[in-house]
């Protein structure tokens, strides 16, 4: 592993205060974004919803047969985002890939933040939302139970488990350097550390221990990371819509949720190194190669997916598929959308093949933007749009989303920029002790496995 | 029996909802496409009798209206040589749900009568079940649909008004099912064809919608059911649908296509 020799001149010491660094030491101009940003999740997200829960789903654009719109696109959405986070921390903990150590506590990060949002928009898109605990199976007086063959059901079980997991293994990860940081921190962070590092202090045990419990944790976490976009999938794939009901569907989204979730790391690392310019020496150009080549990677898988699923709907050879393959790829529109999702998500990434792009500021910045415009497009067009051309023509209809549903879509991207900011002041993004793991033991040992 | 043919009889008991082995009854309708000319009777029958509100231009032309049947009018050709065809739509009621599958809170389910019925107060309005449906036959409160103060007398007391937020769909009008199936008890007797006329059959004035229980091989549907002309919308999908429809019969002595 020769990129870890960078590291390798630093002490714990300096890791420690590098790190420290970042929770501590910014200007007000930080705060000001982090509060413009919260203010406009406040405006664009929290009153916009209040009216839409007084007044009614019809202040929404949905229609008709047009029943799941933008809602629905944003959750299918996030939950492909909290997919790296699980994929980082649970497949490449087990395979023990060094690039992950520096980026893994920033993905887990993201998967924590983003299922916020995936629960949100559940509620959200729902037309009683004050009802939602109904779909949990709780006891009752009355003897009512959920329906247990429902894909939504499923849903409800699925995205339950991974929140609570994503949960679990990010702060199992927070523990030893919360009691680092413990010694550097002052204030009100040093108590905060000191009581959720719960009296660590570092023993064999307790390093046996934790690397355990993180072990069966990467273990437990790593089927969910095909199931729980699998089970997503099947929200779509269990109906007899045309455009939904297809058995690529599993595959296809956790593909699409990967990709996505990957170009969502790599985003967030560019911009996290631009604010803090000393994580440039532990988000090396190496990780951006690594990364770099998983995003190519996933899109060549995505876009054999996408021509699959194309191609299973002109081979079933129904008049409404042929319907829906017509209103998807060649109606004003969608057919521009669709080729600027083939453009953003299978043309684009393949410039990722030039090892210099990887590491440039258009490999970093621009790329995985379109990426993600790209996979929220592939979103657009398979769920409202498969619903505007279904079975029977007289009730064909168009959809478009109003000012509030896209309003409520940009404020949740606002509150999610600005509890992650809000993140960043408070735990480290760095996985203290997993860099420390690189540079290896001081004193001892020099010349790096 | 062996034991693994009894665990497979459990387990498609299970699969069916309702978990009924056979329905009291399978109310059932039959459309003649041969006697319906596509007046609307039925249409405005359903709105005063199930309580529906009138949303007025706007949201109809934002394909919002309540209505549960509907009349589909497709025109086939250019002016001089045109052909209309119409066939009115409503909730199936099928065998085989879509819907029911869907619903995580059980709000749709399959009772006893064969019926597809809808619980809005167990409703949620995650619209999974209207999704699901191949017919588009199920309706969504987006607001609070109010009457103003006189016309909240023409309210049906034997009907539910919703509120936002829930589904809704056509029902076969099972407030007159509930009300005849108490008569029959309480004559101490079975329900007998003609018993129950849902709102839409009772208003068409050619007599194009037939209503019975298919369990019952006396009954006027039974025996149209058996009608060469008799087709099912969407069946290749195989929902299994309670409504049955007649072909109309051209000139040229075919039967209309079934869209």
């Amino acid at each position: 592993m020769a990129e870890g020799h960078q590291k390798s001149s630093m002490s714990y010491k300096d890791v420690n205060e590098d790190i420290y660094g970042i929770i501590t030491r910014s200007g007000i101009g930080y705060y000001i974004i982090c509060g413009l940003f919260g203010a406009g999740a406040a405006v664009l997200f929290i009153l916009p919803w209040a009216y839409q829960i007084y007044v009614g789903q019809g202040v929404s654009g949905l229609n008709v047969p047009v029943f799941w719109g933008i809602y629905l696109v944003n959750f299918v959405f996030w939950v492909g985002v909290a997919h790296a986070g699980t994929l980082i921390s649970a497949m490449l903990f087990i395979t023990q890939t060094p690039w992950r150590r520096a980026i893994s506590r920033g993905a887990e990060t993201m998967t924590f933040f983003a299922l916020m949002l995936v629960t949100l928009f559940i509620f959200i898109h729902m037309g009683r939302p004050w009802n939602f605990y109904w779909t949990f199976p709780y006891p009752t007086q009355r003897q009512l139970w959920t329906n247990f063959i429902s894909p939504l059901t499923f849903d409800v079980f699925a995205i339950g488990t991974y929140t609570t997991s994503s949960i679990v293994f990010l702060y199992f990860g927070l523990v030893p350097d919360l009691a680092a940081l413990s010694h550097t921190a002052s204030g009100w962070r040093k108590k905060l550390y000191e009581f959720l590092s719960f009296g660590w202090r570092g023993t064999d045990a307790q390093w046996y221990t934790q690397n355990k419990a993180c072990m069966f944790f990467s273990a437990f976490i790593m089927p969910l990371v095909v199931s729980v976009h699998s089970v997503v999938s099947w929200d779509f794939a269990l109906s007899l819509v045309p455009g939904y009901s297809k058995t690529v569907f599993a595959p296809y989204f956790v593909t699409g949720a990967l990709l996505s979730g990957f170009a969502g790391v790599l985003l967030m690392l560019s911009i996290m190194r631009e604010a803090y310019p000393v994580m440039k020496k532990y988000v090396t150009d190496y990780h951006y190669d690594r990364i770099g080549l998983f995003v190519l990677v996933l899109s060549l898988m995505w876009s054999y997916l996408t021509l699959m699923e194309v191609v299973t709907g002109l081979y079933a050879n129904t008049s409404q598929e042929i319907e829906h393959l017509k209103f998807k790829l060649a109606t004003p529109p969608y057919m521009q959308l669709f080729i600027l999702m083939i453009f953003c998500n299978t043309v684009l990434p393949l410039v990722y093949i030039v090892r210099k792009v990887r590491g440039s500021v258009f490999g970093r910045f621009v790329v995985p933007v379109l990426v993600l415009v790209g996979m929220w497009l592939e979103r657009y067009l398979i769920i409202p749009n498969s619903l505007s051309r279904k079975f029977l023509p007289w009730m064909w209809q168009d959809y478009a989303p109003t000012w509030v549903e896209i309003s409520i879509s940009l404020g949740t991207l606002m509150m999610f920029i600005s509890m992650f900011m809000m993140f960043v002041k408070v735990f480290p993004i760095i996985a203290l002790f997993e860099v420390k793991e690189d540079i290896g033991v001081p004193m001892k040992n020099r010349k790096h496995h | 029996m062996s034991i693994f043919s009894k665990v497979k009889d459990r387990l498609e008991d299970l699969r069916r909802p309702g978990y009924f082995k056979k329905y009291d009854h399978k109310f059932t309708m039959v459309i003649d496409l041969d006697r319906c000319n596509g007046c609307g009777a039925c249409v405005s029958a359903c709105y005063a009798e199930n309580n529906l509100p009138v949303v007025g231009k706007e949201e109809c032309g934002k394909s919002r209206a309540l209505n549960w049947i509907r009349i589909e009018r497709y025109v086939e050709g250019e002016y001089p040589d045109v052909k209309v065809k119409f066939i009115p739509v409503m909730c199936q009621h099928c065998s085989k749900a879509p819907c029911e599958t869907a619903c995580p809170v059980y709000a749709t389910y399959h009772n006893q009568d064969g019926l597809n019925v809808q619980v809005y107060n167990r409703c949620v309005g995650t619209f999974t079940c209207a999704t699901y449906c191949p017919y588009d036959a199920r309706r969504f409160n987006w607001f609070t649909y109010k009457r103003e103060k006189p016309l909240d007398q023409q309210y049906n007391p034997d009907v539910t008004v919703r509120e936002m937020g829930i589904m809704e769909k056509g029902t076969f009008c099972i407030q007159r099912i509930r009300a005849a199936k108490d008569r029959a008890k309480d004559e101490k007797r079975a329900l007998k064809d003609g018993d129950v006329t849902p709102a839409c059959a009772q208003a068409c004035p050619t007599g194009a919608m037939v209503f019975g229980d298919l369990n019952d091989p006396e009954s006027r549907v039974s025996k149209l059911a058996k009608s060469p002309r008799r087709f099912r919308l969407l069946e290749e999908l195989n929902t299994d649908p309670s409504v049955i429809y007649l072909k109309r019969v051209m000139k040229d002595g075919r039967g209309t296509s079934e869209e």
